[in-house]
């Protein structure tokens, strides 16, 4: 069946089963590769991507019932080849080790940052606790959203 | 390392038995390696970016499972179901008869052995005649899909024959015919090993207060994010290429010709981005085989990627140790005899088990100096996914024991804890009980940071009934002192190329697993040439492009990776630096490479141009531009045999300090903050070193307090051995909820070997959170948490079966005593 979907503001038609999850339509039919597979059941956060303004789990989310929906993968995020406020500052303050969880991370720090734009620790970490991150400890994860944050209020529009 | 056999190594040569006597010299720099070039620093020490970083943060960085070949297939590994069978027959015909479906291969289409340690070579990459695990590879299919390589899975039949398993230490003991590896040479022994340095009995005895306890220290996993996925093509000219998402790309591609009987020239293997690693990805696994004999088969391209349950049995991960201590101390707190006796529960093959069995002993010998020390460690092979190195490999665990003994011995003389650590502190340039050569030594600065900043003093038995807080040590390696096949080459090897566009680019085998061994090499050439960190590329861990680099384990990258990176652009340096000399009359100690210019400190203003012209001129002068550096430890360790393990060019130290607060109703621990101090020689980059002290601190408290890789006993239907939970919602790792407040603290004691001086930033900073929030549980609550993880359970039970609370206030009362007397919170000079 064919699946017709808006991602990062393109209109897209993809070729899909009806067992076909939204992050294998991303990942291997439309090259989107920086959505990740770490689990495959919703449990790690890494293939966290916006569906209709909100983060949602790739990996248990079937492609077709995104029909006509608007996505936004970390693709998506930077503007005009400029990565996002949130991205600059994820790699300014070392949120990102092995990057593998980032794209999720980003995503949901993203959902958070356009509903409280300035957010305490606990309002983060409570964002955050779907994704699981293995390298950081948080703390430096912590600190970029917050420096993002921080550069967002001063320079809105993002 | 040296053991009883020379193994033998198609393809490399194996080298001598014993490392020679020669071994190569690093050159010598005029003011040595572990200070800046000229002046001050102007890119070392400094919050920089990682070279990937942006890649990663936009998704562009393409990892494994991210790569795609045309034609490609896919290919899934059937696994044994149970525990421990004798594989009668397999029949792969009707799955060979599905449409989609490809190849089919099983133990016999690769029959080798191979093994990470030379000497204990006993997995097969399918099993050929028995399955020693649930999970165990037997089978393994190429189709057009995962789904249907899956559906083929279920097509293949098994014929097996239950033999009875051995599930833990007990039974391996008590029934040695119950053989779960035949490698072993005695009953389920995997690997024994009896070191004794000094006279501990008369040590112990000579003793003022003795402590004799038990510890149970629980297996963990690594549960790196990325699961292990390998793609493999073997093209018409006979070339294998394999991208794995491996860390030790180099020792993958010496088991690949031995397992697949391909000449090791005809191999490349190449290491993606990684999605973390953690000595998870540190040894070759079943899948890496198995995709390049499909690909060999086929003609076609394939890709295996493990599901996230597979990577639970694959594992290789923390392993579960019993560990019985008796350690004495005198009044004044001079620490006496440490005697240890130590069961280690491998799993069902080797692995590291060989160095693991030896690191449980040889790496507790400092911070602290132990007048005598005995350990006697014996790993047990059981019918459980095989257990392997995990970040702080086989030194976490003994860790974990010997400081909650030390917070024991220290109660027992009335001493701060904090107090008896310093006291013991063995110091700089000095020796260990075991031959271990210490060099430099930041320990009781860290000890002074944490102390400082917790509010210790104000704190360590003084919060109320339910708080506390709590103090331990610990020290790791910096890279090994040999290869694991003995062999007389470098360790590392950088080849680094200069362009006349003003571009370098950095060849090495170094893995950059996250930890930033990339950017490393990046900014110690960006430092030593005056470079952006953008005009610099690395080309790292792909045996076609890069040379050889054992690895990212045993915390070696910076330190060797680096070494060998800083001589290579030294070299290149010195070229230019004379070129530019000879030009304008100066000496070559004169010139100036940084931030993109080269200038004469003598007249900075008008001798003075871009490092591209000086490129330029130095290419003119010198043809074309290029160095090498390699790094090759000095011969290190102990006179004896194993002596050499856990010898390491350098050694970094850590201090953390736990508060907890404890639910009484519950039993259930928060932690609330943890204080790393770590000495890390010199900071490369303090983002990067704060960032593996948190996600080493992460780690440990993850392993104190949440996570146990545990196996079920034969239930209803299905025999014993499978996994408890293999998902990451059932295996619990800490979310962004559960994670303490972490404050990294960094201590500099400039190592003069290290590169700039700096030491390992990776492994050692995980140790001491276990026992510092063991020992904090015990301020808080007068119990001693023993066994792993401390869970509300075990700590309800505690506080039912002691009588916690007397415990607690006697225990206040004796801090109070001892503070009258002038010994507790004594501060020693550092």
């Amino acid at each position: 069946m064919v699946c017709r979907l808006r991602v990062n503001g393109d209109a897209v038609a993809c070729a899909v089963s009806p067992n076909t999850t939204l992050l294998e339509a991303l990942r291997y039919g439309l090259g989107l590769t920086g959505s990740k597979q770490g689990c495959d059941k919703g449990d790690c956060g890494a293939c966290t991507v916006m569906v209709d303004g909100e983060p949602v789990l790739s990996c248990i989310t079937l492609a077709a019932a995104c029909e006509g929906r608007e996505i936004v993968t970390v693709e998506g995020l930077a503007k005009d080849g400029a990565p996002h406020p949130l991205q600059d500052a994820f790699d300014l303050a070392g949120g990102a080790q092995c990057g593998f969880c980032t794209p999720g991370v980003l995503m949901s720090a993203w959902a958070l940052l356009r509903r409280i734009p300035n957010p305490s620790r606990e309002e983060i970490a409570l964002a955050l606790s779907g994704n699981l991150c293995r390298c950081t400890g948080y703390t430096k994860i912590f600190e970029a959203v917050e420096l993002a944050a921080a550069r967002l209020r001063e320079a809105p529009g993002r | 390392m040296s053991e009883d056999r020379e193994p033998k190594q198609p393809g490399f040569p194996a080298g001598r038995m014993m490392p020679g006597e020669r071994r190569l010299e690093p050159p010598r720099w005029p003011g040595g390696r572990s200070q800046p070039p000229h002046g001050a620093f102007s890119v070392i020490g400094k919050r920089n970016r990682k070279v990937e970083g942006l890649a990663k943060v936009t998704g562009r960085a393409l990892y494994t499972d991210d790569i795609t070949l045309p034609r490609m297939l896919h290919a899934k590994l059937l696994r044994s179901s149970h525990a421990h069978a004798r594989i009668r027959s397999v029949d792969a015909s009707a799955a060979l008869a599905l449409p989609g479906v490809h190849a089919v291969i099983t133990g016999k289409d690769l029959p080798a052995c191979y093994g990470i340690i030379p000497w204990t070579e006993d997995e097969q990459a399918l099993c050929e005649q028995k399955a020693r695990y649930v999970g165990d590879p037997i089978a393994a299919v190429a189709a057009d899909s995962e789904l249907v390589a899956e559906e083929a899975l279920r097509a293949i039949r098994v014929e097996y024959e239950p033999l009875p398993a051995v599930m833990d230490i007990e039974t391996a003991l008590a029934h040695p015919e119950w053989k779960v590896n035949e490698k072993a040479r005695e009953g389920n022994v995997s690997k024994h090993v009896h070191l004794e340095f000094g006279d501990v009995d008369g040590a112990l005895e000579q003793s003022d207060e003795v402590v004799e306890a038990e510890y149970w220290y629980e297996g963990s996993t690594h549960a790196a994010i990325e699961p292990h996925c390998a793609l493999a093509d073997f093209d018409a000219t006979g070339f294998l290429t394999v991208y794995s998402a491996t860390q030790v790309a180099h020792y993958l591609h010496r088991d690949l010709a031995k397992v697949l009987g391909l000449p090791t020239q005809r191999i490349r293997v190449v290491q993606p981005v990684i999605g973390g690693a953690f000595g998870g990805k540190s040894e070759p696994f079943s899948l890496e085989f198995c995709a390049a004999k499909l690909s060999m088969v086929t003609g076609r391209p394939v890709k295996i990627l493990y599901t996230r349950e597979e990577v639970f049995y694959a594992h290789r991960g923390r392993h579960p140790m019993r560990l019985r201590y008796r350690a004495g101390i005198r009044r004044d707190g001079t620490l006496t005899g440490v005697d240890a006796k130590i069961q280690i529960d491998g799993g069902a093959y080797s692995s590291y088990g060989l160095v693991t069995t030896y690191y449980s002993g040889q790496l507790l010998t400092a911070p602290y100096r132990m007048e005598a020390y005995r350990f006697d460690s014996t790993r047990y092979f059981t019918n459980k996914p095989c257990c392997g190195p995990k970040r702080g490999h086989g030194s976490v665990q003994p860790r974990f024991a010997f400081e909650c003994q030390l917070d024991r011995l220290a109660e027992r003389i009335g001493m701060d804890p904090i107090g008896v650590r310093r006291r013991n502190s063995i110091g700089a340039d000095t020796q260990t009980v075991n031959g271990l050569r210490i060099t430099s030594n930041g320990f009781l600065q860290c000890l002074d940071a944490v102390e400082r900043a917790a509010g210790w003093k104000q704190k360590f038995r003084r919060l109320p009934y339910g708080r506390g807080v709590g103090v331990a040590g610990s020290m790791y390696i910096s890279g090994t002192n040999y290869c694991i096949y003995p062999n007389e080459m470098p360790q590392s090897a950088v080849q680094l190329k200069l362009d006349r566009s003003g571009r370098a680019t950095v060849f090495c085998g170094a893995s950059d697993i996250g930890q930033g061994s990339d950017s490393v090499l990046a900014y110690i050439v960006c430092e030593e040439l005056g470079l952006d960190l953008r005009d610099v590329r690395v080309v790292a861990a792909d045996t076609d492009l890069a040379p050889v680099d054992l690895g990212s384990y045993s915390s070696r990258e910076t330190f060797m990776a680096g070494n060998a990176c800083l001589d290579a652009a030294r070299r290149l340096r010195g070229w230019i630096a004379e070129t530019l000399a000879a030009l304008w009359g100066c000496a070559p100690a004169e010139v100036t490479l940084a931030g993109g210019v080269a200038c004469s400190s003598r007249d900075p203003q008008r001798e003075c141009m871009s490092v591209k012209d000086a490129f330029q001129l130095a290419e003119a002068r010198h043809g074309t531009l290029g160095s090498v550096g390699w790094y090759q430890s000095p011969k290190l360790g102990g006179d004896y045999r194993g002596g050499t393990i856990g010898a390491s060019p350098a050694y970094s130290f850590t201090a953390h300090v736990a508060e907890v607060g404890c639910d009484l109703e519950t039993g259930f621990v928060k932690v609330a903050t943890i204080w790393i101090a770590h000495d890390c020689g010199r900071a490369l980059n303090p983002v990067a070193v704060e960032g593996q002290m948190e996600g080493s601190a992460y780690m440990g408290f993850a392993e104190a307090l949440m996570e146990a890789h545990l196996f079920k006993p034969a239930a209803p239907g299905h025999g014993p051995g499978l996994h408890h939970g293999p998902s990451l919602l059932d295996y619990r790792i800490p979310t962004a909820l559960d994670t303490p407040e972490l404050r990294s603290i960094i201590v500099e004691s400039v190592d003069p070997e290290g590169p700039y001086g700096a030491k390992e930033a990776g492994e050692g900073p995980l140790h001491p959170s276990i026992p510092a929030i063991a020992n904090a549980i015990y301020d808080a609550l007068g119990i001693r948490c023993e066994r792993l993880p401390f869970d509300p359970p075990s700590i309800l039970r505690l506080l039912r079966e002691s009588d916690a609370r007397a415990q607690w206030e006697r225990a206040r009362g004796q801090v109070g005593a001892a503070a009258g007397a002038g010994v507790a919170g004594r501060s020693a000079p550092c």
